[in-house]
């Protein structure tokens, strides 16, 4: 970025050099770039301040990028990654009936409530009869007593542990970590998880696992509590023309987690195209109105005229254009009247169209 | 050009009510189109379009 201030600072000493040869006179006031920009070094400073701060914060990163403690996750394709695409509900939907079946037994999902899943993934009464399966701790009652019903559509998604000690004990002292926005929270997103779910193979020789512990390359140290819980068949899927290999369960279910982190994902990308429109057609239109309203005073032109003194020759002081006075006064009335006003020694003036 | 200015741009009243109604006609084109935009993109991929198999 400093890079490309030096570059305009250059471009804009060419450009006066070449302002000062058209021009007969070479004015008195010195016009070295430092008086075009004024504060010049303070800019050059925050520019390379700037600049400097983003390479750090590259560096930083990719200093993380090169980890030598986990493999990166390959890229896979997903049909919701480009611009406008939306997810896949029937993937979602799958998603789901892989979450409910094989993930829950460890992992919460709380931040997703039953009606989240109405029109998304699943119709209104399907949704209420998933909610009816569970079995939610409902307030004191008038007797003050907590009680037990079955869920309704506003109830979230039940917790498998009532809190992250029972968890941890649960686990090995591992807690397994809630799933809501696990796309979003881990580098390299629905790649990274897919990758990891599908991953699990014999540690290098050597390698230290302890009682509980399984190797996982793409997990951070290698050493991850949990085993491989997804493999082929292990859910049935209704629609039989999908094939419940390890990989689909794994597509799936990392498809619905990337909507439980981002359910508005769909409207948002519906957004960019209105978006996109207005805004195309109101750049356009400020950019008509304001080269409309600075046409004036871009097209003025300025002029010098400069200060001859009246002896009987005609010759000026210091320059050889001696009937400068008379050209000047047929050619631009208005420099009889800048005289007469008395504008002062140095006779600049500026003369716009009519 | 002229016939605009001189009905609707020459008062602000006018001007006013001019915005209001374009506003109108402008919204519900780029709300239709854009969504149609949209679902043309993603056939197949919306629920509207795999709710049938489950009502």
């Amino acid at each position: 970025m400093a890079n490309k201030f030096g570059h305009a600072i250059s471009k804009l000493l060419q450009l006066s050099k070449g302002y000062l040869k058209r021009s007969p006179v070479r004015p008195k006031s010195s016009f070295s770039a430092p008086n075009w920009i004024p504060g010049r070094s303070k800019w050059l400073a925050f520019g390379a301040l700037t600049g400097g701060l983003g390479a750090l914060l590259y560096a930083l990163d990719a200093s993380v990028d090169a980890s030598h403690d986990c493999v990166h996750p390959p890229k896979q394709f997903w049909n919701h990654k480009g611009l406008l695409s939306a997810l896949d509900k029937e993937a979602v939907r799958r998603g789901y009936q892989v979450y409910k079946e094989v993930c829950s037994s460890c992992h919460s999902l709380q931040y997703i409530a039953y009606r989240n899943l109405v029109n998304n993934c699943m119709t209104e009464a399907e949704a209420k009869a998933q909610a009816e399966q569970v079995m939610v701790k409902d307030g004191p009652d008038e007797n003050g007593e907590y009680f037990e019903r079955p869920g309704k559509l506003s109830d979230y998604l039940p917790s498998p542990y009532p809190n992250e000690d029972a968890a941890r004990s649960a686990n090995n002292g591992a807690y397994p970590p809630d799933l809501s926005y696990i796309v979003s929270a881990r580098k390299g997103g629905e790649d990274y998880i897919f990758a990891l779910l599908t991953g699990y193979c014999d540690p290098p020789a050597g390698f230290v696992l302890r009682d509980g512990q399984y190797f996982n390359p793409y997990f951070s140290g290698g050493a991850i509590s949990m085993g491989q819980v997804i493999n082929n068949e292990v859910v049935t899927y209704a629609d039989e023309e999908v094939a419940p290999s390890g990989s689909q369960i794994a597509k799936d279910v990392v498809t619905f987690l990337k909507w439980t982190s981002e359910p508005e994902a769909d409207e948002r990308k519906l957004l960019l195209i209105r978006v996109f429109l207005i805004c195309s057609f109101l750049i356009g239109l400020s950019y008509y109105i304001k080269r409309h309203k600075w046409s004036a005073l871009k097209s003025r032109k300025i002029f010098y005229v400069p200060e001859v003194t009246g002896n009987g020759n005609g010759q000026s002081k210091g320059n050889g254009h001696g009937n400068a006075k008379a050209k000047t006064d047929e050619a631009c009335p208005k420099h009889e009247r800048n005289k007469k006003e008395g504008y002062g020694k140095n006779n600049y003036g500026y003369w716009k169209p009519k | 050009m002229k016939v605009i200015y001189n009905t609707l741009f020459k008062r602000t009243s006018t001007y006013a009510v001019a915005i209001i109604g374009a506003t109108f006609f402008f919204e519900r084109a780029i709300d239709v189109s854009s969504t149609a935009l949209f679902e043309s993109i993603n056939k197949g991929k919306l629920w509207k379009d795999i709710k049938s198999k489950y009502e």
